[in-house]
């Protein structure tokens, strides 16, 4: 039993060495596949404000809605803008040199963009604009200096007049009494549409989608893992006993 | 049935065959859980034999098309995120296996005569997994399967006279491109594995002629019973049969657990950067190989200095060649009359300590970018690794070795 255990130990290095790790201030997202209302709210943000712009094309429009549990009526109607099909890639219309001249760079196909970046460097990304009258679009962005895309939300999300509280712990000024880093702005130059929350609210929701898009197996993989881990264990239990009943007699 | 045996047997020497190799060999009853990592490497070659297949099924080795098709099997085919998951996870699997595999054979002197050509198989085995290995993570076509094909293929460019013409023969181009991505396919899937397998049948051809060794280094064939079967023996099949299956359910509880839970294993078994696109105008900010290969790239990355009018890359170069080919003569460099670190001296006991040690600690430096005192501390990682070799054949002479006992001890 010992040495199964130190094997089981040794096996498990890479596991645990994983465990540790974490990004610099960012925000935290914790994405949730079961949710299909918020994965549904996304797709539509994503659709509606991502894919003027941004493909998706390794993507199908078939397996997202299916995944995301979107009757093909509903979604060709109201989330297919191109003459795509619906069992075609999710790839737009503006070529990408011309994107190139607009922006200074082709925006980036975004299938895989929570894979690369991860959903809290997105989360912080998308409420992280704020006023900067030093570019050539008037925007910054806290978490991507530079950021060569335009707030494309601003009407929604509204625009931080300075660099928005992304991955700042609230705390009480202790002079004042006053509450710091309370909301992601203390001073918007443009309202938006949204409160603040709602923003935050559905910023979740398309970084929800965008995790599902990078990994559709996701919604998977882990309740099928459960069930081949339990099958593991049943033949791992046959395979102690048959192994006992062999090696008793053996000294 | 029996009839059916009998007639392929009169044709074909399956029953000889069968004896020979499973219920007739004798392996020492005295294995410990180490001696489970040889066949948990069968189970992992296997794996990426079976999943390695099928993904090729549906891969497309072109430049333009291979990062699309890796996507396209972890959406549209059914399952195909699981084989390639598998394939991924079985890679670095494949390698702690391995590692480990090796390192019962540091501990137990399973390398010492007659044992030097099992040894010598298993060596051109590791250095053939590594190219495998090498060439498979450039197929899907990421970043990270681009740049780091660059920093290793240049490293041959840094070889005096011949070196630049030697990088292009192997590439096929001036740069990375789709030739390279095209003759790593064909190496990947058809040449390496089909020498891979010859490789292993040789290993286990060449351990069943002198037979296993044991956590004692006893020489169980001493001591026979009237029949000639070893006293401390037992048949491989059915007693090692039955008693590999259980950590085989061990080491697939923990491969399940990476495939379904963890398969990026945090960056380590799939690198962040490899989910976008091969892009020959975009160097990522940090190039870092897969975690087998770190702690080679540590000691490439230790040499800092030129040396006789050559530069500090060339010798890095050497010094990672050498650390893989100094393996291979590791049977005569131990002169030590045991075999096992049980009966070993103190000395042999601290070296080998030492050297797990600086192999780890380069494994992790190789995975950071350097500093100073990182470059420091690869340096002498490096030292004491081929400090375990070099000094071998003296520290083994001069210590006093405990006596070996006639026959294996079981606890």
């Amino acid at each position: 039993m010992k040495q199964i255990l130190s094997a089981l130990i040794l096996l498990l290095v890479p596991v645990l060495a994983t465990a540790a790790g974490g990004g610099g201030n960012l925000d935290s997202m914790e994405p949730d596949l079961s949710d299909k209302a918020s994965l549904q709210r996304g797709a539509k943000i994503f659709t509606n404000n991502c894919m003027g712009c941004h493909s998706a094309k390794y993507a199908r429009y078939r397996l997202v809605a299916e995944d995301i549990g979107i009757p093909q009526e509903l979604y060709e109607e109201n989330l297919i803008f191109t003459d795509s099909r619906y069992g075609e890639l999710m790839e737009i219309a503006m070529p990408g040199e011309e994107a190139e001249q607009w922006f200074g760079v082709a925006p980036p196909d975004l299938t895989l963009t929570a894979r690369v970046n991860g959903p809290d460097w997105l989360y912080s990304y998308l409420r992280g604009f704020y006023k900067d009258e030093s570019r050539p679009l008037g925007v910054n962005n806290v978490v991507f200096d530079n950021v060569g895309m335009p707030h494309v939300m601003v009407n929604k999300g509204g625009l931080c007049a300075e660099k928005p509280h992304i991955g700042a712990e609230e705390s009480v000024d202790p002079a004042t009494g006053e509450t710091l880093n309370d909301g992601v702005c203390d001073d918007w130059a443009i309202e938006g549409s949204m409160e603040p929350e709602e923003f935050d609210q559905a910023m979740y929701d398309l970084t929800n989608f965008l995790v599902y898009l990078g990994e559709p197996a996701l919604m998977d993989r882990k309740r099928i893992g459960v069930y081949v881990l339990i099958f593991i264990g049943i033949f791992f239990i046959f395979a102690y006993l048959l192994n006992r009943e062999y090696w008793k007699d053996i000294h | 049935m029996s009839g059916l045996i009998k007639w392929i047997d009169d044709r074909l020497p399956i029953v000889d065959a069968f004896e020979k190799h499973m219920s007739k060999y004798y392996a020492p009853k005295n294995f410990n859980f180490w001696y489970a990592f040889g066949v948990l490497s069968m189970l992992v070659l296997v794996n990426q034999l079976l999943t390695g297949i099928w993904l090729t099924m549906m891969y497309t080795p072109t430049a333009e098309g291979a990062f699309a098709s890796v996507e396209y099997i972890m959406r549209d085919v059914n399952y195909g995120w699981l084989l390639r998951y598998m394939h991924s996870t079985g890679a670095s699997m494949f390698f702690l296996v391995v590692y480990l595999h090796m390192f019962r054979a540091l501990m137990y002197g399973s390398y010492q005569k007659p044992r030097e050509l099992i040894w010598v198989f298993g060596m051109a085995i590791y250095l053939l997994l590594m190219a495998e290995a090498f060439m498979g993570y450039v197929l899907p076509w990421g970043q990270m399967s681009y740049w780091g094909a660059q920093v290793i293929i240049n490293l041959f460019s840094a070889i005096p006279g011949i070196g630049e013409d030697l990088a292009i023969w192997i590439r096929g181009d001036y740069l990375i491109s789709g030739a390279t991505l095209n003759r790593f396919f064909a190496l990947h899937v058809v040449a390496l594995p089909l020498v891979l397998v010859g490789l292993v049948i040789l290993h286990i051809l060449a351990l069943h002629e002198v037979g296993s060794n044991n956590p004692d280094g006893v020489d169980i064939k001493k001591n026979k019973d009237e029949n000639g079967i070893p006293k401390d023996g037992i048949p491989f099949h059915p007693y090692y049969t039955v008693h590999d299956l259980v950590p085989i359910a061990v080491f697939l509880a923990v491969f399940a657990t990476i495939v379904f839970f963890f398969p990026e294993m945090g960056g380590y078994f799939l690198e962040k950067p490899n989910f976008q696109q091969a892009d020959p105008l975009q160097t990522p900010d940090h190039i870092a190989p897969v975690w087998y290969f770190t702690p080679f790239y540590a000691m490439l990355r230790a040499v800092t200095f030129n040396l006789f009018g050559l530069s500090s890359q060339f010798w890095g170069v050497v010094v990672m060649g050498a650390a893989v080919a100094i393996l291979f003569v590791l049977p005569w460099l131990d002169r030590s009359p045991v075999r096992s670190i049980r009966y070993k001296g103190m000395l042999s006991r601290i070296a080998l300590t030492i050297f797990v040690v600086c192999f780890v600690m380069l494994g992790y430096l190789g995975t950071v970018p350097t500093t100073d005192i990182k470059t420091l501390l690869a340096q002498l990682g490096t030292l004491g690794y081929f400090g375990f070799f070099i000094l071998m054949p003296f520290y083994t002479r001069m210590e006093s070795t405990k006596p070996v006992p006639e026959r294996v001890t079981t606890k």
